[in-house]
């Protein structure tokens, strides 16, 4: 499926999809420190193993960024 | 106040933008904002808030000027090394305005100190290196009820975002600090200094934004920069019923100092 992951556009080989297996098709390391927004709104991280990903879809993967000095 | 003919000039550039004009401007000269970090982001926030005319504004940073400070930390000049940063921060904000009241704290903000710290100001400006400070000063800020700009860099990607009371937070987006030394800092993973500009002067032009009132501020929309494509994105997010610290039944209600490593190289 179709998918924009953080601005670009990707094909995912796979039919279903949730937030857990595509931050795991994506090999997103550490996916317990990522945050998900899909489609404009936050998912909470207790929904990653249920909530479905779909064609046309918009994810932001949130990493950390901590520096500043 | 009445603005005196050498502010009308001083600040003219500001006094002719509609949405600023001459009361806008009377605003920034009585506002107070403290700037948290005299580093990367620290430098141009410092440097473009003294230029506008922000009548007191605070610093606080515990460091001194270090050789590898000087790649982007652009407040610092080469005869600074080892001056204490806030007293070299100081010595160029007044050189630029000296209209400007420069209040100094060589310290480090901790749970013991933070809420007295922020108390006085109208803004906070996180300009800070590490985790552990950044989610003190978002929960400082949320206990509080201040407004404060969220900044953070690494290699050739920034984050910003402006809280408000009463909106989004930091933990809003993610729950609590990473396990310490599991995300590298720019001390460890490297940073493009003039993307420290860059994030600097977002988060300056926020600041002026919130003091006179002009235009929309970045409240529940993360910034996302990414320097490497030259592209601005934004993740929306909004203040969410089981936020740790600003939900509804919070379980951060006081603040703690989170261990960890914090920049082990203090000169992040
Ligand atoms: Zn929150």
């Amino acid at each position: 499926m179709k998918l924009t992951i953080n601005g670009e556009e990707k094909i995912i080989e796979k039919d279903t999809l949730t937030i857990s297996t595509l931050l795991l098709a994506e090999s997103v390391k550490m996916p317990e420190m990522v945050s998900v927004e899909l489609n404009g709104e936050m998912v909470e991280r207790d929904v990653f193993d249920t909530q479905e990903v779909k064609e046309g879809d918009a994810l932001e993967f949130l990493y950390f960024m901590g520096g500043g000095q | 106040m009445n603005l005196t003919e050498e502010q009308i000039e001083r600040y003219s550039r500001h006094i002719l933008l509609q949405d600023i004009g001459g009361p806008g401007q009377e605003k920034i000269l009585n506002a107070k904002v403290l700037i948290i970090g005299a580093g990367g982001l620290g430098a141009p926030i410092a440097l473009y808030l003294a230029a506008a005319g922000v009548g007191h504004i605070g610093i606080i940073d515990g460091d001194v000027v270090d050789l590898s400070n000087l790649q982007r930390q652009v407040i610092h000049f080469t005869p600074d090394l080892g001056k204490a940063k806030v007293e070299s921060a100081k010595e160029k904000m007044q050189a630029i305005n000296p209209d400007v009241k420069v209040t100094t704290y060589k310290d480090l903000i901790m749970a013991s100190n933070a809420r007295d710290m922020i108390k006085d100001y109208d803004f906070i400006v996180d300009g800070t290196d590490n985790f552990a400070t950044k989610f003190l000063i978002n929960d400082a800020c949320v206990l509080e009820g201040k407004p404060y700009s969220h900044g953070g860099i690494l290699r050739f990607d920034g984050q910003t975002f402006t809280h408000i009371p009463g909106e989004g937070c930091y933990r809003c987006i993610f729950d609590g600090p990473p396990p310490k030394d599991l995300i590298p800092t720019c001390s460890q993973a490297g940073v493009l200094g003039a993307i420290a500009g860059i994030l600097g002067t977002i988060q300056a032009a926020e600041v002026l934004k919130f003091i006179t009132g002009a235009g929309d501020l970045l409240t529940n929309r993360l910034m996302i920069f990414d320097a490497k494509k030259m592209k601005f994105r934004e993740a929306k997010f909004k203040k969410r019923d089981n936020c740790p610290v600003c939900g509804v039944n919070p379980t951060v209600t006081e603040l703690e100092d989170i261990e960890q490593a914090a920049c082990d190289l203090k000169d992040a």
